[in-house]
């Protein structure tokens, strides 16, 4: 008898499993609708993002540790040599300092002149690379500097030599960015030579942005340095994002197909660069003109 | 009563951790296509022997965290591993019994069925996708079933209480 209820209980849960695993199944269908849609989740995923930072925190601590107890075991040969390659580098910048304080000066003149705002943003802040997206068609970073430390969403991300990306998702400790190399990712940019504007795309290959919008008689060259034209508003105008690596030109296609070499490390980066050129700053600037 | 409902789910709480710390390790690019998919194995392993504890319910929701760690679409992991572990759930007095080699086909096919849906959702939505990049894990996944199966036996004894 009390198999009978047993085996009874058992045939009354199947039917109910099936139901079960078609209502999430209907609920993560929904999901991704409604994500894909429209960012309506964005506040569900942050909260689960600061739920989990503590496992990123497990996850980077041996990292830090090994990195921290290299530092100390560094022999002194090699900390002299390091520093003296520190002093000699910055030296050179000291020399190229002074004469960017002249020309800085020189320009907020003209600007003054032609009653253009200013569009140096000074306000700059650096954060170390927790983790990168583990899904090899996304170029992604997790950075440790949140909402708690002013970032917004769009903020540039640039490392010591060019753009990197810009953030994506503020979480309360951490944030995400885009790289420029992500397959999904287009940055608005013009040749510093000539000032012709134009999109790069990411590719999905570190090393490689290309130019498809480019008509074969541009006047472009390999070694063209290629920098933020601040269109879109997504970047501040003016910073390097890449050089031109190859063109190749077929008489037979319309556009010309071009590749270029970004000057950030992306792949090699600890840290990156926050920049503050905050969309609220731009419209106030808007303002006061008008 | 809830301190011991705490000290039961407590062991599958730490299991999960681990998991999600392995899927989140920074690896060289090169070797990360070929990174195994930890949490889709664990799910089957979990959701073979203790179907009564660990089902549905759970797999959806270590999914979503799984998505939100890696920064997709909300709710495809969601769904692929809602569909593992129902097959697994479904199957699991048969899967008891196969041995560890017939079990490894069967793991090939489900963390297969797993990066398909994947594939299959990428696809739909429009990301850039390369088929042969999501073969990787699949092969590595049964690779590392046996050792799954090692480990986790020791601990069987705990998960059960």
């Amino acid at each position: 008898m009390a198999k009978k209820t047993q085996n009874k209980s058992l045939r009354s849960r199947f039917p109910s499993f099936g139901s079960k695993f078609l209502f999430f199944a209907i609920l993560s269908l929904c999901l991704l609708v409604l994500d894909q849609r429209d960012n309506r989740l964005e506040f569900f995923r942050q909260s689960i993002s600061t739920l989990i930072h503590p496992i990123y925190l497990i996850v980077d601590t041996p990292i830090t540790l090994w990195n921290s107890i290299r530092e100390l075991t560094k022999n002194q040969n090699k900390l002299l040599r390091e520093n003296k390659a520190l002093q000699f580098n910055q030296q050179l910048s000291d020399i190229k300092l002074q004469r960017f304080a002249t020309l800085e000066a020189e320009n907020l003149r003209l600007r003054e002149i032609l009653e253009a705002t200013t569009r140096i943003s000074n306000k700059f802040s650096i954060a170390r690379i927790m983790s990168i997206d583990t899904d090899p068609f996304k170029h992604s970073i997790l950075i440790n500097k949140g909402k708690k430390d002013g970032i917004f969403q769009g903020q540039t991300l640039i490392d010591y030599k060019g753009v990197v990306g810009q953030i994506t998702q503020v979480n309360l400790f951490s944030s995400k960015g885009i790289l420029i190399t992500d397959p999904n990712h287009a940055i608005p940019i013009e040749i510093n030579r000539n000032g012709i504007r134009t999109i790069a795309l990411g590719t999905g290959g570190f090393n490689n942005l290309k130019l498809p919008f480019l008509p074969n008689n541009t006047d472009i060259d390999e070694g063209d340095l290629l920098v933020t034209s601040g269109l879109g508003r997504a970047f501040p105008p003016g910073y390097p994002v890449a050089i031109v690596e190859h063109i190749e030109l077929d008489p037979l296609e319309q556009f010309a197909t071009i590749s270029a070499k970004p000057l950030a490390a992306l792949n090699q980066n600890r840290e990156v660069i926050l920049i503050w050129n905050s969309p609220q700053e731009n419209d106030e600037e808007t303002l006061s003109k008008k | 009563m809830k301190k011991h409902y705490l000290r039961n789910k407590a062991p599958f709480i730490f299991i999960i951790i681990c998991c999600l710390a392995l899927t989140i390790i920074p690896l060289p690019s090169s070797i990360n296509i070929f990174r195994p998919n930890f949490i889709t194995l664990i799910i089957i392993y979990l959701s073979i022997n203790f179907p009564e504890k660990f089902n549905l319910g759970n797999a959806w929701m270590l999914g979503l965290l799984v998505d939100v760690t890696m920064g997709n679409l909300l709710g495809q992991n969601a769904l692929a591993l809602c569909v593992i572990s129902y097959i697994s759930v479904k199957f699991h007095l048969q899967f008891r019994i196969f041995p560890i080699l017939q079990m490894s086909s069967i793991v090939f096919l489900l963390v297969g069925i797993h990066q398909f849906i994947l594939f299959w959702i990428n696809g739909v939505v429009g990301n850039e996708v390369i088929f042969i990049k999501y073969f990787g894990p699949i092969l590595t996944s049964t690779l590392m079933w046996p050792l799954v199966v090692i480990l986790l036996g020791k601990f069987k004894h705990v998960l059960q209480k």
